[in-house]
C-alpha cells in the first residue's frame, strides 16, 4: 500500500513539474530552440536583461497586481462587513449571490461584458480599464475569505468593547479588524494570485498601449518560440519557490507546539 | 451610539452595493442587451434563432461541454488519489504548497512549455522516435488540448478535495476499520461520501474555466477544437460582431448556471472555505 502511494505521489509530481523543469533546462540552452540542447549558456538571460520592453511589462504586471489587490482587499472587506452586518436575510442572500456571480463566471464572459461596459462608459482601453477589471474579479474572493472570519469572531468581544466605552470607530479599528486580519491577508494574497494568473480578462479589456506579461507571452508564442521567455519563467519560478519555502518555515515556527487534530479530539 | 453603528452599516452597504451595481449587474445586463440588439435591426431575437438552428454552433456547444467534462474527469481521477496520499504525509503542508506552486506560474507560460514539449522535434516526439515509432503530430490535436487543460486545472481540483479530506473526523475511518470494514470499503462507504463537498467544489472550479480556455485552443489545439470560449473571443476581438458574441455568452452563462445547480447542495454546507 505504501509503495503504491509513493509511486502515485512521484508520478503526480513528475507530471506537475516536468513541463516547468523543461522550461528551466532549456533556458540555459545556447541554441535557439526547445528541441536540441546544444550547450550551457547564459545568453538568454543577457538577452532578457537587455529587453527593456519585456522588463517594463513585468514591472507593469507587478504594479497592476499589487494595486488591484490592495483596492480589492479594501472594497472586499467593506463588502464582507456589509453582508455580515445587514439585519435582513433577503439582502444578505442577494448580496452573497451577486458576489458569487463573477466568481463563477468563465473568464471570457467577464472579459466580454467588461469590454462592453468600458466602451459604453467611453473609457479608453488601457491600464485603467485593466485595473478596474482586475479589482472586479478579485473582490468576490476577498469577501469569501473575510466573511468566515467575521462569522467565527466571538461577538462578546464587540459587546465588551462597547460596554467599556469604545466608540464604533474604535470597535472597528481596535477589535474587529485585528480579529479578522488573517482573513484579510489571505484575501489579499488570493487577489494577488488571481491578478498575476489572469490572461483572458486582460486580453479583452487591454488596448494597444498596455500589456501584461501573459498577453505579451501569448502574442510572442504565436510568432514562435523564444528562449528569452524560458529565462524569464525560470527567474519567476525561483522567486515563487523562495517565497513558498519562506512561508513554510515561518508557518512552522509559528505553529510550534500546537497539538495535532487527533490529540485535540481525544482530549 | 447604536445610531452611529447603524450609519456605518449603511455606509458599508452603500459602497458595496454601488460597486455590485456598477461592476456586476451592469456588465451582465449590457451583455444581455447587446445579445438582442442586432446591428441594423434593433431589438430582435434573430441571434438566438441563428444560434439554435445552426449545426456548427450546436456542435460547438456539445463539443465544449464534452471537453470540459473530459477535463474534469481526468483531473478528478488524478487529483483524488493524490489528495488522499497528501493527507497521510508527514510534511503535508509543504507538499500542498508544492502542489499549489505551479499555479503561481502564469498559465500562458505553462502552455508555452507544452509547445516545446509536444512540438515536431520536441522531447516527446524524440522519445517516441527513440522507441522505434515514427514521429507523429502531437501539437494541434484534441489530445494535446485535453492534456494541457487538465495539467493547468489539476491543482485547483486537489486543493478543495484535500481540505475536505482533512476536515473528516479521523476517528470515523478508524471506527470503520475497527468494525471490520476493509480498506476499500472504508474508502468507498466512509471517506468518499464525507469528502463529497470538496469534490463538488473541485468539479465546479475546474468545469467552468474549462468552458472558456480559448488561449489553449489557439496555441495548442490549433484552432481545431473550437469551443464556445474561442467563438466568443473570435466574435468580440476578430470579427467584431459583438452582438452575436454576446448571444453565445448568454448561452454559456445558462450552461454554467445549469452545472452549478446540478452540483450544488440544497442543504448548503461545507465546500470552499479555506
Amino acid at each position: 500500500m505504501k509503495i503504491i502511494q509513493r509511486c502515485w505521489l512521484t508520478f503526480c509530481f513528475f507530471l506537475l513539474y516536468a513541463p516547468i523543469l523543461f522550461l528551466v533546462v532549456y533556458s540555459f540552452n545556447s541554441g535557439e530552440t526547445m528541441q536540441t540542447f546544444e550547450g550551457f549558456s547564459w545568453a538568454h538571460y543577457q538577452e532578457l536583461w537587455q529587453d527593456t520592453r519585456l522588463l517594463q511589462i513585468v514591472l507593469g504586471t507587478l504594479v497592476l497586481a499589487l494595486s488591484s489587490s490592495l483596492i480589492a482587499t479594501a472594497i472586499g472587506t467593506i463588502g464582507a462587513l456589509a453582508i455580515y452586518r445587514t439585519p435582513r436575510k433577503l439582502v444578505k442572500q442577494s448580496l452573497l449571490g451577486l458576489n458569487n456571480v463573477l466568481l463563477v463566471s468563465p473568464d471570457v464572459i467577464i472579459g466580454a461584458s467588461f469590454l462592453i461596459l468600458m466602451t459604453a462608459l467611453g473609457l479608453k482601453l488601457g491600464f485603467f480599464t485593466v485595473l478596474l477589471a482586475h479589482v472586479a474579479f478579485s473582490i468576490p474572493i476577498v469577501v469569501l475569505m473575510v466573511l468566515p472570519k467575521l462569522q467565527e469572531m466571538n461577538h462578546d468581544l464587540v459587546l465588551a468593547a462597547q460596554d467599556l466605552g469604545a466608540t464604533p470607530t474604535e470597535v472597528l479599528t481596535k477589535v474587529t479588524l485585528p480579529v479578522i486580519s488573517p482573513g484579510i491577508l489571505a484575501g489579499f494574497f488570493m487577489a494577488l494570485t488571481y491578478s498575476l494568473d489572469d490572461f483572458a480578462v486582460t486580453f479583452f479589456v487591454t488596448g494597444n498601449g498596455f500589456s501584461t506579461l501573459a498577453v505579451e507571452v501569448y502574442s510572442r508564442a504565436r510568432r514562435g518560440v523564444s528562449l528569452e521567455i524560458n529565462a524569464l519563467s525560470t527567474l519567476m519560478l525561483f522567486v515563487a519557490f523562495i517565497l513558498v519555502l519562506g512561508y513554510y518555515v515561518y508557518g512552522q515556527r509559528k505553529k510550534g507546539q500546537k497539538p495535532s487534530k487527533l490529540k485535540e479530539k481525544v482530549k | 451610539m447604536n445610531r452611529i453603528k447603524k450609519r456605518y452599516t449603511e455606509a458599508y452597504l452603500g459602497i458595496y452595493g454601488l460597486w455590485l451595481l456598477a461592476f456586476v449587474v451592469a456588465p451582465m445586463l449590457l451583455l444581455l442587451i447587446q445579445s438582442v440588439n442586432v446591428p441594423g435591426q434593433g431589438f430582435s431575437l434573430s441571434n438566438y434563432r441563428d444560434f439554435f438552428t445552426s449545426g456548427p454552433y450546436l456542435a460547438m456547444t456539445v463539443n465544449s461541454v464534452w471537453y470540459a467534462f473530459l477535463i474534469t474527469l481526468v483531473t478528478l481521477a488524478i487529483a483524488y488519489p493524490l489528495a488522499l496520499v497528501l493527507t497521510t504525509l508527514k510534511h503535508r503542508q509543504l507538499w500542498l504548497l508544492l502542489v499549489i506552486l505551479p499555479t503561481w506560474i502564469n498559465l500562458l507560460l505553462k502552455t508555452y512549455a507544452f509547445i516545446g514539449l509536444l512540438g515536431k522535434g520536441g522531447l516527446l516526439n524524440q522519445a517516441i522516435t527513440g522507441m522505434g515509432f515514427g514521429p507523429s503530430q502531437l501539437l494541434f490535436t484534441n489530445g494535446a488540448f485535453l492534456l494541457v487543460a487538465a495539467y493547468i486545472e489539476l491543482p485547483f481540483m486537489v486543493l478543495p478535495i484535500y481540505n475536505a479530506l482533512l476536515d473528516i473526523d479521523p476517528l470515523l475511518p478508524a471506527a470503520s476499520r475497527d468494525l471490520g470494514a476493509s480498506r476499500f470499503q472504508t474508502l468507498k462507504q466512509v471517506i468518499w461520501p464525507l469528502s463529497m463537498p470538496g469534490v463538488k467544489t473541485g468539479v465546479q472550479t475546474v468545469f467552468i474555466p474549462s468552458l472558456s480556455l480559448f488561449m489553449i485552443t489557439r496555441l495548442i489545439g490549433g484552432n481545431k477544437v473550437i469551443t464556445l470560449g474561442t467563438a466568443i473571443e473570435e466574435h468580440f476581438l476578430v470579427t467584431q460582431n459583438w452582438s452575436f458574441g454576446s448571444t453565445i455568452g448568454v448561452v454559456l452563462i445558462i450552461a454554467m448556471a445549469l452545472t452549478m445547480a446540478l452540483t450544488t447542495d440544497r442543504k448548503k454546507k461545507g465546500g470552499r472555505r479555506k
